[in-house]
């Protein structure tokens, strides 16, 4: 447990002064996603520490450099959980790194994703200054929410110092049905599953198979179970976590690995079958290998999705879908009102960020 | 002493000027006639929302029927320098909708179509002027509902939802507006058309729509919503606990949610309000207790008969007097009509009523309220309590009469200092109503100047000149150093 704040202020205050970008660095495990950095690396990683935990408020709040491994630790031990899945890409991932990718595991579609379960934030601004939003509480509508905005800007809107999430208590049970089916069919059952009040907190298709992972009191899951039929999947634990941090085999290897978002009612995405990787029950599609890009950026949109360099590939080039240019405009505005200088991780997101 | 500081002084620092001339001209242009509102007999009804102390006749009233329409009447706005302030149904509680006297208020009534309903996505596209409940009402057909249900839900709109971040008595279970929000359509000040989010769960770029919901109405204007349904669930159930105590009300509410129970529904009534309730709709309620606690759980067949018995359990070790659970669907309502009109309830009983909407880390209840009834006790005022105590949102009610001079400013003042004790305890100013105009001073108190000014940075990022819903929200620093003079004079 250590507070770094004063030093990492300082830091900031004096890169600003110098107008000389920072590169922020938790774990260092995500460093793979987004945008090749830039900038002077600044670590985070001892900025750590557990600051405040409420089980019965179902409030945790921790700094940045804080273990995601720990977290989960001592929570685990209240019985509860990061209800969004925060994929553990290594030992050393950081809350910090959870919140500034704003990745999400396969609970997503069913629990809500990180910036769901953000309730409030401390962050050092591009003035160096420090400043708090959102707060501990569940509902809190004062100011504008500054504290969820910081999800997945990959840290260039601002340092995040600590961050409140939202716990909730871990199912009582959970068991995974698998079946047997065409990915054509695996996503006309997730449409019409999803339809239906089942307790249902995970859906993925791989390997020709469809799996389904179910969450509550026993009573529930089993009948659950029995209405969704196929067969119980032993070591299903282990095999959500493979699915949360990319580890299945089709997803673990070295090629450039793109990530589809999609509704999930969109048609099968061409070229899937060669990843064969789907979950969130159909809104997130995976395909590996060089690919080219504007074709399969056209080809998402015109689905109402977009397409993601996710991992490998050029990361100098741009690896999220470029946005609109009005769009973009505003996105550049909002920067500059954060980080009028434009020290944190420029380029990362962007490149004209 | 503290006061509440005339809406003028909210002070626009910069000066407003156009012609009044062009911009009836331009408007005439744009709109049918039934469109555009001048007379006074036609503005007068615009000239506040929910909190009706609080009111400006405005100076124009507009109509669009379309996004078109909305679109060139912004453009206009932007080109003559227009102050523009956004309407649903006018239901908000914190003076938010409140007219802008030199500007024009945009009511978004007319767009009320419900444009689509996908209940494979488990969608609806709606636009802003679409009633709450009508999104569930016409979703019902697919066994699909809108889950956030703020208690105007008759009448508010979605697009006035958007601006608050509504909640309702759901959200501990579902979240609030912001967890249920996929993709937006808004005008900018600027009169460019966004969109914001997408069909799909992740949309690259900044959470723009976690910044534009809860921003009531100050960076853009909403045109349309596309909202997650959720499947109606299988079966509900209710209880109803009575305690002789508070705070063993308040304990038990920690006990539910450490056995690990996400309840549908978890409110408590103090012992004002459950008598106010129980005189003005016959819920059933035991007029005698201190408090009483409604939980509701929601799922499948088996997983609701496991809370309930889980939740009864909890509710007894923890000195409940008395526990019965709903036996049908008719008792369930009842005991929810309860909860849902104890603010009309209470208001019998007083010519005027002012509620409060603060967020409080719930184990500080038992304090906040004895803080609440001594504060209420020294300015002579009497406090029901209506409290979603599975958030922490409570909801003091202060009753008083607006005839008796100085009793609505006697009010705002205990009101502003109940918040105040909110923010003290780690809590917020509010938790679904908004900051609008009603809660501006308090800002002051939560928040630094630096903090402040970064909202205004971020207001100035979309709104450079400052003509989206001027003067609210976000307070100026102007108004925070009078407000903390007097304030400290207070002290």
């Amino acid at each position: 447990m250590s507070d770094l704040t004063r030093m990492l202020q300082e830091t900031v205050t004096d890169a600003v002064a110098e107008k000389r970008p920072l590169q922020l660095i938790g774990g260092g495990t995500r460093s793979f996603y987004g945008r090749t950095p830039k900038g002077d690396p600044l670590q985070l990683a001892g900025h750590t520490g557990i600051i405040n935990y409420q089980p019965k408020e179902l409030v945790i709040t921790a700094r940045a450099g804080t273990l995601l491994s720990e977290i989960e630790s001592v929570l685990a031990e209240q019985g509860q959980v990061l209800a969004f899945e925060p994929p553990r890409f290594g030992e050393g991932s950081t809350i910090g790194g959870v919140i500034a990718s704003g990745l999400s595991g396969p609970a997503r579609p069913f629990n809500g994703s990180t910036r769901d379960f953000v309730l409030g934030a401390r962050v050092i601004n591009g003035q160096g200054e420090i400043l708090r939003f959102g707060g501990e509480v569940m509902k809190n509508v004062a100011g504008y929410d500054l504290s969820r905005l910081m999800c997945g800007a990959l840290g260039t809107l601002g340092l995040l110092l600590d961050v409140s999430l939202k716990v909730m208590p871990r199912a009582v049970v959970e068991r995974t049905q698998v079946r047997s089916c065409s990915e054509a069919e695996a996503l006309a059952l997730f449409r019409e599953l999803a339809g239906k009040p089942l307790p249902i907190t995970a859906a993925c298709f791989t390997d020709g198979q469809l799996c389904l992972r179910l969450s509550g009191s026993r009573p529930a899951v089993l009948a659950a179970a029995q209405r969704v039929g196929g067969e119980e999947l032993d070591q299903a634990a282990a095999f959500w976590v493979g699915v949360r941090d990319l580890q299945h085999p089709s997803l673990a290897s070295d090629r450039p690995l793109w990530r589809i978002s999609l509704p999930a009612t969109a048609t099968p995405i061409e070229g899937i079958e060669s990843t064969g990787f789907i979950d969130w029950g159909g809104a997130q599609r995976w395909l590996s290998g060089r690919r080219d890009v504007t074709p399969l950026r056209d080809q998402a949109e015109s689905l109402g999705g977009h397409a993601t360099l996710f991992r490998g590939g050029d990361r100098d080039s741009e690896v999220f879908q470029p946005l609109q240019p009005t769009l973009l405009d505003f996105h550049q505005r909002l920067k500059r009102a954060l980080d009028p200088v434009g020290i944190f991780n420029p380029g990362r997101l962007y490149p004209q960020l | 002493m503290i006061q509440v500081l005339p809406l003028n002084s909210a002070t626009e620092e910069k000066n407003i000027s156009f012609s009044l001339g062009e911009l009836v001209a331009g408007l005439r242009e744009l709109l049918p006639d039934d469109g555009v509102l001048l007379e006074e007999e036609d503005t007068r009804p615009y000239e506040c929302d929910g909190l009706s102390a609080y009111r400006q006749l405005p100076m124009i009233v507009v109509l669009p029927s379309t996004v078109e329409q909305v679109q060139e009447v912004m453009q206009l706005c932007h080109k003559l320098g227009v102050p523009v302030v956004a309407r649903g149904s006018g239901t908000g509680l914190s003076g938010g909708a409140l007219p802008h006297p030199q500007g024009v208020v945009l009511s978004l009534a007319k767009l009320k179509n419900i444009l689509e309903i996908d209940p494979a996505a488990r969608t609806a596209r709606v636009e802003p002027g679409v009633r709450n409940l009508a999104v569930s009402e016409a979703a019902a057909q697919y066994g699909l509902y809108y889950a956030p249900d703020p208690s105007s839900q008759i009448a508010c709109t979605i697009g006035g939802n958007i601006a608050e971040n509504s909640g309702g008595v759901h959200c501990l279970k579902y979240g609030l507006t912001v967890h249920n929000v996929l993709k937006l359509k808004v005008i900018t000040q600027q009169g460019d058309m966004i969109t914001i989010g997408s069909d799909a769960l992740y949309s690259p770029g900044y959470d723009l729509l976690a910044l534009m919901i809860g921003s009531e109405g100050m960076l853009g204007v909403v045109v349309e919503v596309t909202v997650n349904l959720l499947p109606i669930p299988e079966t509900t159930g209710v209880l109803l606990a009575a305690f002789d105590d508070v705070e063993k009300a308040g304990i038990a509410v920690g006990e539910i949610i450490a056995a690990g129970i996400i309840p549908a529904g978890l409110e408590m009534m103090d012992g004002f309000a459950i008598q106010a309730a129980e005189e003005f709709v016959q819920a059933g309620y035991p007029i005698d207790a201190a408090a009483i606690l409604l939980c509701e759980v929601d799922g499948t067949r088996q997983e609701v008969e496991e809370q309930i018995r889980l939740v009864r359990e909890e509710l007894l070790a923890c000195g409940a007097t008395e526990v019965r659970q709903a036996e049908d669907e008719l008792q369930r309502q009842l005991f929810w009509k309860g909860r849902k009109s104890a603010f009309p309830a209470v208001g019998r009983l007083s010519p005027d009523y002012y509620c409060m909407d603060g967020t409080i880390p719930r184990h500080r209840l038992p304090e906040v309220l004895k803080g609440i009834a001594e504060m209420a006790d020294e300015y002579g005022l009497r406090v029901a309590n209506v409290f979603h105590a599975g958030d922490g949102n409570m909801h003091p009610l202060i009753l008083y009469d607006a005839n008796k001079p100085g009793e609505l400013e006697k009010t705002e003042e205990l009101g502003g200092r109940i918040l105040e004790l909110c923010v003290e305890v780690g809590g917020t100013i509010t938790g679904e109503h908004g900051v609008g105009i009603e809660k501006i001073n308090q800002m002051c108190v939560q928040f630094s100047p630096a903090e402040l000014a970064q909202f205004r940075a971020v207001k100035a990022a979309f709104d450079p000149d400052g003509l989206l819903n001027p003067g609210k929200g976000v307070p100026t620093p102007r108004r925070c150093s009078e407000y903390r003079t007097l304030h400290k004079g207070h002290d």
